[in-house]
């Protein structure tokens, strides 16, 4: 057991902050998805590392880098504490090792080249209106017509389609199967005639998620990845690596560095808000929190290293690390007071804002943040996972 | 011992009750609050005259001179509907002031129109650096001939859009905390000097920062003692708790009650979710946070009269509860509800939101807590 960085390390960790300093979009230096003002936004920093080979650490050789899980972690630290934009997960950490894992030599051919250099944006067509945390009851239908399959069905809270080239959808391909046995996992263009993206606005009133319509669409049966109804497999996988990158723990150390400032410039009675006893505690715990979680990651980063890949304990991140992105939330909307309470349009950039910068929109933030113990499978469904899988109850 | 409401006092929640059902569906209340007025006028005129905007005004200044009790029941029953229109500012806030500190010749000149709709006030009191201390200000007025001359800005002044009139808090005297030297004054938002930026609230309310820029007004503008007002904007700041109370529970009510209905009828895994025990024990501690909410609504209307601190602990305890209460029921209520919890379409957001912003109205759990820390 050794948690100190070698000289080797420090050198690696000097060299990406240097890039990094050098290379990140100052303009989204720090700034919400929420107030992206285009497409390109959100691939800007993407490309960047698409061009100098960065951009899938953890993806197998011909692909990824052979950065050992120190470096990686070092990576992510100096991204979070750089504030660079979060790259898209859709294609890097869903459909991607999806189509390197069990895709033909032509369909990785076809389709891993978009999704490195950015310019195909992948969505997902999991969820269904009647279809959540049981997933496996899904009711799009995909129908075997010739070369083709006939896709109907809606999928729900497909998260950026408004933008997408390209869905991967989970469809019922044996409607006389087991609920997991008669689903195969298709690749879908979103230019495909039968499609409708209709926009779901969430409370925080953003535009995150949309209902995606499928009315009758033609799929070619090669854009099906893997066999014919062993598609859960793909999406198992899938959600396994979803959750792994879930927790958030630079990111949410970042965070917690920025409610600290926050809290140094407000004040209570004449002293700064960051030197309040209650304060204090509250910043400690999530602290302490934060930390166990780091080590919990860490430990499954170094298991993964050695062949077993991401386990069940993925739930444990999933789980752990959104209660704490989600408390984040609540102690700066707490922590900017009265001014907690003005709205800010997402959309409307030069509104007038009152009160201080870091104040706009925190409790929308806080109330958009409550969905991530919903999505990724809900912290229920995890829990769900830990007891049956890991405790054997 | 008695818990029960008078005759009288369940037909007011009838008739409350009838009015919201009519006039203020989900929907309508969705396109009022994104309009651009914000507000519904005329609806501000309905309840001027069903007498809801005068519950506590003095029979003898045109009002129905009701009790705690009363304006309780009116503020749960705004609390399940949601409603914008300023009758906390101006039923509970401003008649608060008027009735426990106004001179004879302000309750003639203002609580009549305030009964009648005419005269809407909104309070002015937080500043950027004053957090929850009511006695915090920048905010000075200085004494210019018989009158004063008003100079500093006021925060998130809530309901200011909707106003004709301002209660503002300023430093009379003393140093920027003291409890001496505050003093409370009426100026009209027209007033030369007097400048506002309206924007929304998340709640779906609107907002403004007011600015006094040498805003001149007369003696006769001082509610009460000069540099003696803080214990009266205590009083008031109570009161209004209370109405925050009642209206919390309301909103509670409505949450539980639309996530109980979900849970029977969303099924999953094939069957209704409310089956799963890990969800009957939350939609239980829902329940229980809620009665322990309507609770402490009846303890704090009941303690509004009493001696000051016995009130002002009875207020904390219940700004306590329901920051706590409104915090794990909306937070439960969109996790029951999964995604369409997330929603803006659902009405669900929109109670959560709303018991989000009570919480920091007049101080939040912290501020409670220490404050009746303090009382004890």
């Amino acid at each position: 057991m050794d948690i100190n960085f070698t000289p080797e390390d420090e050198a690696f960790r000097a060299e990406v902050r240097d890039f990094i300093e050098k290379n990140q979009p100052q303009h989204l230096k720090g700034v919400r998805r929420g107030e992206y003002r285009n497409k390109e936004d959100f691939l800007v920093w993407h490309r960047i590392l698409y061009k100098k080979g960065w951009l899938v650490p953890s993806w197998p050789a011909p692909y990824g880098t052979n950065w050992t899980p120190t470096q990686k972690y070092i990576w992510n630290e100096e991204n979070a504490r750089a504030e660079t934009p979060a790259l898209l997960p859709f294609g890097l950490s869903m459909v991607g090792p999806v189509i390197y894992t069990f895709g033909t030599e032509e369909q990785k051919a076809k389709y891993i080249p978009g999704i490195l250099s950015g310019d195909v944006w992948w969505c997902q067509g999991y969820s269904e209106p009647g279809a959540g945390s049981d997933l496996a009851s899904l009711k799009t239908t995909a129908v075997r017509e010739g070369d083709h399959y006939i896709v109907n069905g809606q999928k729900t809270w497909t998260t950026l389609a408004q933008f997408a080239d390209w869905i991967f959808v989970l469809a019922r391909t044996d409607k006389n199967a087991k609920a997991q046995e008669g689903i195969s996992f298709l690749l879908v263009d979103m230019k495909t005639p039968g499609i409708t993206v209709k926009p779901i606005i969430t409370m925080d009133g953003g535009h995150e998620v949309n209902e995606v319509w499928f009315d009758n669409v033609k799929v070619p049966v090669e854009n099906r990845i893997h066999e014919e109804n062993k598609g859960w497999t793909c999406a198992k996988f899938l959600l396994s690596h979803e959750r792994a990158g879930i927790a958030g723990v630079a990111r949410s150390k970042r965070a917690i560095s920025r409610l600290k400032d926050m809290l140094a410039m407000e004040v209570v009675d004449g002293e700064k808000l960051i030197d309040d006893p209650d304060f204090e505690r509250k910043i400690a715990e999530l602290e302490i929190d934060l930390t166990a979680l780091e080590y919990t990651e860490l430990r499954t980063l170094a298991s993964e290293q050695s062949g077993k890949g991401p386990g069940l304990e993925s739930s444990i991140l999933k789980v752990k690390g959104t209660e704490i992105q989600q408390r984040i939330t609540e102690l700066v909307m707490e922590g900017v007071g009265y001014y907690s309470l003005p709205y800010s349009d997402p959309l409307a950039h030069n509104e007038f804002a009152p009160g201080p910068a870091y104040a706009e929109g925190t409790t929308q933030n806080y109330a958009n943040m409550r969905k991530t113990s919903i999505y990724g499978g809900s912290n229920e469904i995890q829990r769900n996972i830990i007891a049956k899988m890991v405790l054997g109850l | 011992m008695d818990f029960s409401f008078t005759e009288e006092q369940n037909l007011l929640r009838n008739s409350v009750q009838k009015f919201v059902q009519n006039a203020y569906d989900f929907e309508t209340r969705r396109k009022v609050s994104k309009s651009d007025a914000g507000w519904r006028k005329e609806i501000y005129g309905q309840l001027a005259e069903m007498g809801l905007l005068g519950v506590a005004v003095p029979e003898d200044f045109g009002g129905l001179g009701g009790s705690a009790v009363d304006s309780m029941i009116i503020a749960e029953e705004f609390g399940r509907a949601l409603v914008i229109e300023p009758w906390l500012n101006n039923a509970v806030i401003a008649t608060g002031f008027l009735k426990a500190a106004g001179s004879n010749a302000q309750k003639e000149e203002l609580l009549g129109g305030i009964a009648a709709g005419e005269t809407i006030f909104a309070f002015a009191y937080a500043e950027p650096q004053g957090r929850f201390n009511l006695a915090d200000l920048t905010t000075t007025a200085t004494k210019s001939g018989d009158g004063y001359v008003l100079n500093g800005t006021k925060a998130v002044v809530l309901g200011a859009p909707f106003a004709n009139k301002l209660i503002v808090s300023a430093r009379t005297s003393g140093g920027q905390r003291d409890a001496d030297g505050v003093t409370l004054f009426v100026v009209d938002k027209s007033a030369k000097g007097v400048s506002t930026r309206d924007y929304p609230t998340v709640d779906g309310n609107r907002a403004s920062e007011v600015s006094f820029d040498n805003v001149s007004v007369g003696a006769d503008a001082v509610i009460g003692e000069v540099g003696k007002a803080l214990p009266v904007i205590e009083l008031v700041s109570d009161q209004a708790i209370a109405a925050l109370t009642a209206e919390a529970t309301g909103a509670m009510k409505v949450l539980n009650d639309t996530t109980i209905e979900y849970a029977k009828t969303r099924k999953q895994f094939g069957t209704p979710i409310g089956k799963f025990q890990v969800l009957q024990h939350r939609m239980v501690d829902m329940f229980m946070n809620y009665e322990q909410s309507v609770s402490i609504a009846y303890m704090v209307t009941l303690k509004l009269e009493e001696e000051a601190a016995e009130r002002k602990k009875a207020a904390s305890a219940a700004k306590v509860q329901i920051g706590k209460a409104g915090r794990f029921i909306g937070q439960s209520a969109v996790q029951i509800h999964g995604g369409m919890g997330m929603t803006d379409e659902l009405n669900v957001g929109h109670y959560f939101k709303r018991l989000t912003m009570i919480d920091t109205l007049f101080g939040n759990v912290d501020h409670h807590l220490k404050r009746y820390a303090s009382l004890s």
